[in-house]
């Protein structure tokens, strides 16, 4: 899926300290039913918590409180738990999320994150909380996120925290490309493995 | 002398280059596709001007989006209809076989992949559908993925992916009446979290394992993904080669030998070595229920919700939030509370085994009053049989009746829903705020329980009611 190449980000943080959010609560089901990716599934990204069955924003979910362009979440343990629905990879992206941090996220998330150009990276318990506490204080802290230099920092520098990521998603990441190019291109080795697997 | 996992014998044997970050690209034997997650895979395909690569190795079924009644009207919601008949025509421009709802053999996706045969030992399996774990009843590794991923396995068969840690969960001993496979996923569930298995592929083994029928193993590889596991499998056995001898599919009489001799083999070594393992049991294992918004949230059916005295603090925000979604008080019981709705099916218990445990536990005995039951086989061959047994007269003189195949209210996509604030007493896999429809609450249990739940109008022990 086609997204837009990332860098380096300096943002607001949107602050959503919540354990086992799952992609049920990130897109309900109901909300599945376009046909394109063109549909805007930003406006439907958290449907029921950031509206009220009457369509009106509730004034304490975190996107409605923090309302802005961060473009960094920060959520707890196990992002993204749930169903492999893509579509809220989607509603992440297209709301303006181009990096979720949290503390652990749920494994098929993860790659539909990174297959749409959103970076998911986990955060340490001390650096979590540092980072919480200081949003929470100060709601307008910039935090840098530095995917080439593969580290976040907060707090005018004076926080660096390094983090790993595979250096071929990174690339993918970097110059906005995904794996199907990578594997389309190789379709001579898969024709080669098919004979030999197939003769079996 | 060999000692790999079997995990390990079935994915060397389908690695068809390892790159240089350590992940491998993957080959995909089989893939299932559903008309929620393809729409946009299929855009992509047309926007880059390819083809399906291998379209003899997709299987399309419409499942989410189809009403449980009157399948042979239109579908009433014009988003449900467009997206089914997008898939329709996605399939017929790409050559895919698609099983809709016209045909004999449609149904839930992770129903009909074993039903057919498409399903077999030793292959990869994948689907835009967390559920595809179910598959792993036969020794298989089925893993769910998203939307951008069954684009790239239509455009060339395979898929990224870094290779998991493997688990091995161990359950010795004999179930107790009244204990499904179900019951042992939510009670595994309920000791290790839904992110216990994060990062690996759970093999089940141990006699209890054995013990179950392959729908029951299904029923428990199935909400291995619950567990935060990529998959989970049981290697195959005589009850796996014996389920898929005849079905259409499966290896016809004069290759059923060949496959035998290589199914034979896909088996974890004694001395493989395994990331982490677990064991478990089988005696322990009682009923369970859940009581809050993650399968996780899990109780022996006869005990209380716990306090929050005895959670982990980080545990504490969840599990009040939890509670107070479902309007259940600490330290309480469950059995007895009200409930309002019974789900009977889905990809997890939509089976005949489960429309059997359910119409025996309910026979000669009648639907409480208060109760909407949903009776939902999981494909039409699942029907067809239900009604040759004449379960569905047992259901109609009960009060109950059997619907016809699909998701139904696992997940509030279709006409089938929970209305908010009701009970619902679920054999589906997710009780999310409002997985069932907005506010609706779910206690996820067995067929058993969902039955003693039916006839009783409350949360119910179904030891009680089982003779």
């Amino acid at each position: 899926m086609a997204y837009e190449p990332i860098n380096t980000i300096t943002s607001t943080v949107i602050p959503f300290p919540v354990d086992n959010v799952d992609t049920d609560q990130i897109i309900p089901a109901r909300f599945l039913k376009a046909t394109s990716r063109d549909a805007d599934f930003g406006k439907k990204l958290f449907a029921d918590w950031r509206y009220t069955p009457g369509g009106e924003p509730k004034p304490e979910f975190a996107l409605n409180k923090f309302a802005g362009n961060s473009s960094i979440l920060l959520a707890g343990e196990n992002f993204g738990c749930g169903s492999s629905r893509e579509h809220a990879a989607w509603a992440l992206y297209d709301y303006g999320f181009r990096v979720v941090l949290a503390s652990s996220f749920a494994d098929i998330f993860k790659t539909n994150a990174m297959n749409n150009g959103i970076l998911v990276i986990p955060l340490p318990a001390d650096i979590y909380q540092d980072l919480l506490n200081e949003i929470q204080q100060n709601p307008n802290t910039q935090v840098k996120v530095d995917l080439p230099g593969k580290h976040i920092s907060f707090r005018n520098g004076l926080v660096q925290h390094g983090f790993d990521i595979n250096p071929f998603r990174s690339q993918c990441l970097q110059e906005g490309l995904d794996l199907l190019d990578f594997l389309v291109a190789r379709k001579d080795q898969i024709i080669k493995f098919e004979q030999n697997y197939l003769s079996f | 002398m060999s000692n790999k996992t079997l995990f390990d014998k079935i994915w060397d044997k389908h690695e068809v280059m390892l790159l240089e970050d350590g992940s491998s690209v993957l080959y995909i034997d089989r893939h299932y596709i559903h008309e929620v997650t393809s729409p946009q895979a299929f855009e992509g395909l047309k926007k880059r001007r390819l083809s399906v690569f291998r379209p003899e190795r997709t299987f399309a079924t419409a499942d989410h989006n189809v009403p449980t009644m009157n399948q042979d009207l239109p579908v009433k919601d014009l988003e449900s209809r467009n997206q089914l008949s997008a898939l329709d025509s996605n399939t017929k421009e790409f050559g895919i076989p698609l099983y809709d709802l016209s045909h004999p053999w449609n149904g839930i996706v992770h129903v009909i992949g074993p039903e057919l045969g498409l399903t077999q030992p030793g292959m990869t399996i994948v689907c835009g559908d967390s559920h595809t774990s179910t598959h792993g009843a036969f020794g298989t590794i089925a893993f769910g993925i998203g939307t951008s991923e069954v684009e790239m396995v239509m455009a060339s068969q395979c898929l990224v992916q870094l290779r998991p840690k493997t688990m091995l969960i161990k359950i010795e001993g004999e179930l107790n009446k009244g204990v499904t496979a179900k019951d042992i996923a939510l009670y595994i569930l309920s000791q290790i979290g839904t992110n216990g298995g994060t990062g690996h592929f759970i093999e089940f083994a141990g006699s209890a394992i054995s013990s179950l029928s392959i729908e029951g193993r299904m029923s428990l590889c199935n909400m291995s993904i619950e567990m935060g596991a990529r998959g989970g499998f049981v290697a195959p056995d005589e009850k796996a080669f014996s389920y898929l001898k005849g079905r259409e599919f499966s290896p016809d009489s004069s290759n059923w030998n060949q496959s035998l001799d290589n199914w034979k083999a896909l088996f974890s070594d004694s001395g493989a070595v395994f990331d982490t393992q677990l064991s478990y049991d089988a005696g322990q294992i009682p009923p369970m229920i859940t009581f809050g918004t993650n399968p996780g949230m899990g109780i022996p059916i006869n005990e209380k919700i716990p306090r929050k005295e005895e959670l982990k603090d980080s545990q504490t925000d969840n599990f009040l939030k939890a509670l107070k979604y479902m309007d259940f008080n600490e330290g309480s019981s469950l059995e007895g509370s009200s409930v309002d709705y019974v789900f009977l099916g889905s990809c997890t218990n939509g089976r005949i085994e489960d429309i059997r445990d359910f119409v025996s536990l309910i026979k000669g005995h009648k639907k409480a009053e208060n109760i909407t039951a949903l009776i939902v086989p999981g494909s039409k061959q699942v029907e067809e049989q239900a009604r040759r047994e004449g379960l569905d007269k047992t259901l109609e003189q009960a009060g109950f009746e059997l619907r016809q195949p699909g998701c139904s209210a696992c997940l509030a996509m279709n006409d089938d829903k929970i209305p908010a604030g009701k009970y619902c007493v679920s054999t589906s896999n997710r009780n999310f705020e409002g997985r069932q429809g907005p506010g609706a609450r779910t206690l996820l249990a067995s067929p058993f329980t969902a039955a003693a739940a039916a006839i009783t109008g409350v949360v119910s022990d179904p030891r009680k009611y089982l003779y």
